[in-house]
């Protein structure tokens, strides 16, 4: 027993060190996540029986309403997509003149949220979307307002993805205002960002939003982040300490986005440079 | 009784654990969550430790590893260790009253929850509030009656 218990120690030892330095290729952790994932259906399935009943058994007046509700807020969106496409268009000619490239447009996979508990002190949520449905490792993942986070781990059925506020999560950034350029770290509360990096005399107040600056390649360009809530300038300290919210309602959203195209591919793909020789 | 039922009535037993701990609980209370399948573990490996021994403790923290998404082997190695503490006293444990055996139960709960710390401080994670220490506690008042309950399960299933 007691060899056994050292052997198996040791097993776990190797394991954690293959996992945590990812030398555990993608198949065996979607192979994990595969297995996984019947148990997690399970769970889940009393809270989608009951969001199905809540739905079916709603009255007529109260989806009339939602209904001239949702009418109303399509035509402002219409409305202002209007405008947007005309200022699409002429970003793409003002980049054509700068010979810069320009991802027009986005797809996405709409995935909804399943309802299990991960571990409670790292900020991972679970998705019902697989590489079946055509998820990989590294897709960033949106809601309405804005970044969530990106794919973690994906299975065969469902995926893990880790939000922006958890500890071991960065991401590039820049303020929407002025273009200045940071990576907003996560700190393990999810209301909160940290941009250690920015010197005292950076133009960055209260109220700025940040955007994803497509540095990197993670994370398509423009999308908002989170919005500037403190601006601590302590002289006898090196740099500034700034705190951002973020803009995504990471404890909130059900539905979430799977972004498919990955604009910055081209930064991380040696390819180009192979293609130049 | 064949032996195989006794195994699938622990194999449930398991599985019941893994369901309590993926349920999702309310935020104040999410950080307060037992760990179910240590506790079902112990009470199996005093009760029938020639069936449920280092192995099957192994296993099922790599289970729990895999549906929770921590670090593969986190929980597998401290079930393991913490399993064979208990095979090695479960004499002693298993004619404690069930005050006593809460005591061994909180002992062994936070040496889990310190290996936990220990791996999470080692790869970097950041050292988590004292509310960490909640789940032991509230795990401990919960043992006798998962013992009692599980007992009971035990006994009308007949595992040997």
């Amino acid at each position: 027993m007691t060899t056994r218990v050292v052997l198996l120690s040791m097993i776990s030892v190797g394991l954690m060190a293959l996992d945590h330095r990812q030398h555990l290729t993608a198949p065996v952790r979607e192979g994990v996540q595969t297995v996984a994932s019947p148990m997690h259906y399970l769970v889940n399935l009393p809270f989608d029986l009951v969001d199905h009943a809540s739905v079916n058994m709603r009255s007529r007046r109260a989806l009339l309403e939602e209904n001239a509700r949702l009418r109303d807020q399509h035509l402002l969106y219409d409305a202002r997509l209007q405008r947007m496409d005309q200022l699409e268009r002429e970003n793409i000619r003002l980049q054509g003149l700068l010979e810069s490239s320009y991802e027009v447009e986005d797809s996405v996979l709409i995935a909804e949220l399943m309802r299990v508990a991960l571990d409670p002190y790292r900020h991972i949520l679970q998705l019902d979307k697989g590489t079946r449905h055509g998820v990989v490792n590294g897709q960033p993942v949106l809601d309405a307002h804005g970044v969530m986070g990106q794919v973690d781990s994906a299975g065969r059925t469902t995926s893990q993805v880790r939000l922006i506020t958890d500890p071991g999560h960065a991401i590039p950034v820049q303020v929407n205002r002025n273009g200045l350029r940071s990576i907003a770290y996560g700190n393990g509360n999810l209301r909160e960002l940290d941009l250690p990096h920015l010197p005292h005399n950076a133009d960055v107040q209260p109220g700025d939003l940040l955007v994803t600056s497509g540095l990197g390649g993670g994370f398509p360009q423009g999308y908002p982040v989170a919005r500037v809530t403190d601006v601590v300038r302590e002289p006898g300290e090196p740099f500034a300490r700034v705190v951002a919210e973020p803009t995504a309602a990471l404890d909130r959203s059900r539905e979430m986005l799977v972004v498919r195209s990955r604009t910055g591919d081209k930064y991380i793909d040696d390819e180009p440079l192979e293609a130049q020789k | 009784m064949t032996p195989g039922h006794g195994w699938l009535v622990i194999l449930a037993s398991f599985l019941v654990a893994y369901i309590l701990l993926l349920v999702p609980l309310p935020a104040w209370a999410n950080g307060a969550r037992p760990e179910w399948v240590a506790l079902v573990l112990f009470y199996w490996c005093m009760a029938v430790p020639h069936r449920v021994g280092v192995g099957i403790a192994w296993l099922a923290g790599l289970g729990q590893d895999a549906l929770q998404a921590s670090l593969l082997g986190q929980h597998a190695f401290a079930y393991a260790v913490a399993a064979y503490l208990v095979l090695k006293l479960h004499r002693r444990i298993r004619v404690y009253p069930l005050s006593q055996q809460a005591l061994i139960v909180l002992i062994l709960l936070s040496l889990i929850n310190l290996v936990q710390v220990w791996i999470n401080g080692f790869i970097g994670r950041p050292t988590p509030a004292m509310t960490y220490w909640l789940p032991p506690v509230i795990g401990t008042l919960l043992w006798p009656w998962v013992f009692i309950f599980m007992r009971g399960v035990r006994r009308h299933y007949g595992v040997q």
